[in-house]
């Protein structure tokens, strides 16, 4: 069965190969509406934003104020992917509001990955967003074949890559418009790097350090090729891709 | 005037073009673990585009489609306020044949190309999203639409 549903603002597709799915899938999609409510900055009522409000974020991670399970794993990812990232990954913003999406993504995707493995099924995939697990092979046996985006022109693929069962994520600033050069605002970020997306051992490591790699610019990639076990495939704004050392192996199916 | 600054575009997005393909490479070196310090920025691609002596019309052009030797270059230029505001690649060359160093002033450990349009028969796709509230409720009343 292969379905897909707007959760978290985002569409998220999954596919599950093979028969009597239909339950497993449902647990998924129902899983990741239950993250959105807990998780969900535009929600006024999710845990996250009560949390927020109260100014009790900090808290929660030295146990001070209780928070569901969910909550203080994530929230202490967070801080963890903050302290290996040198502060490139940090879940708050300037203005001091908490906004753990760069995050929480790959973290609900692992989740539901694992629950669908755990109803006993081997071969599928969850792409919230272009953050993905995957399990097994398609549903032609072949292995699952990803297509990066064209941050230019979004119906077109530039690289297809064969994660083999590894986690893939994308991070990026082109939605909003493919903004090379503004002779109008030279203060302006130059947005150098339009699209990071990494392979790492499973979605969530790949979310936690594409963020990461995406805020540090044009050093984001070299980031990503002192990590072991992490391959990236940088684009920058005038359509030029750089590539980690070993990527090369990702490329052949 | 479309004419003429839809050629200018051409010609300045092809001499960055030949410019950057010519700059000297610099040698492979061995991998450290160490970062490289952060490389200038890149030229911005509306550098090349003359200077306005007067305003231009705003609105999206098209360039027509040029041979750059490697492939072909067809630039979308965007006027906003009678000057260059945006400017996007339609098409950009391929050269699959070699990874090679495009722009002189590239970390030299890492391999780049320039990225070109592949087979959109794959089983998935990954790209960016947007989570900010304004892409969320366009696409939500997008997806009205496509319901109705």
């Amino acid at each position: 069965m292969h379905e897909t549903r707007l959760i978290m603002g985002m569409p998220i597709e999954i596919e599950i190969v093979g028969a009597g799915n239909a339950d497993a899938l449902e647990a998924a999609f129902a899983f990741l509406v239950a993250v959105d409510e807990r998780f969900s900055t535009y929600k006024e009522e999710s845990e996250i934003s009560r949390l927020s409000r109260a100014g009790a974020l900090e808290r929660v991670l030295n146990g001070e104020v209780q928070a569901s399970a969910d909550m203080r794993e994530v929230l202490a990812l967070a801080e963890r992917t903050k302290a290996e990232t040198g502060g490139y990954f940090d879940i708050r913003c300037p203005d001091g509001t908490i906004d753990p999406s760069g995050i929480v993504k790959g973290w609900a995707v692992k989740n539901a990955a694992a629950r669908i493995r755990a109803a006993g099924h081997e071969d599928f995939f969850v792409n919230a967003g272009g953050d993905i697990a995957m399990g097994g092979v398609n549903a032609a046996g072949g292995p699952w074949s990803v297509g990066i985006r064209n941050p230019f022109k979004t119906n077109e693929v530039v690289k297809i890559v064969y994660p083999k069962g590894r986690g893939v994520a994308t991070s990026g600033s082109y939605i909003r418009g493919a903004h090379i050069y503004n002779p109008h605002a030279p203060e302006e970020e130059l947005r150098d790097i339009v699209s990071t997306t990494v392979i790492g051992p499973d979605v969530l490591e790949a979310d936690r350090f594409a963020t990461a790699a995406f805020a540090m610019g044009r050093r984001g990639i070299e980031f990503i090729e002192t990590l072991q076990g992490f391959e990236g495939y940088a684009i920058d704004a005038e359509g030029v891709a750089t590539m980690t050392s070993g990527l090369g192996v990702f490329t052949m199916p | 005037m479309k004419k003429i600054f839809t050629a200018l575009v051409l010609v300045g997005s092809s001499v960055l073009y030949v410019f950057l393909r010519t700059v000297p490479v610099s040698q492979t070196v061995a991998h450290s673990s160490a970062p490289m310090p952060a490389a200038p920025p890149a030229m911005p691609v509306s550098s090349a585009s003359v200077s306005a002596k007067s305003a231009y019309k705003d609105g999206a052009y098209i360039g027509s489609m040029a041979d750059a030797y490697y492939g072909t270059i067809e630039v979308q230029a965007t006027i906003r306020n009678g000057s260059l505001a945006d400017v996007a690649f339609l098409s950009y060359p391929n050269d699959r044949g070699t990874s090679r160093f495009i722009n002189g002033q590239a970390m030299p450990m890492l391999t780049q190309e320039a990225i070109s349009a592949q087979s959109a028969n794959v089983d998935i796709i990954s790209g960016a999203t947007d989570t900010s509230l304004a892409f969320r409720q366009s696409l939500a009343s997008a997806l009205e639409k496509a319901h109705s």
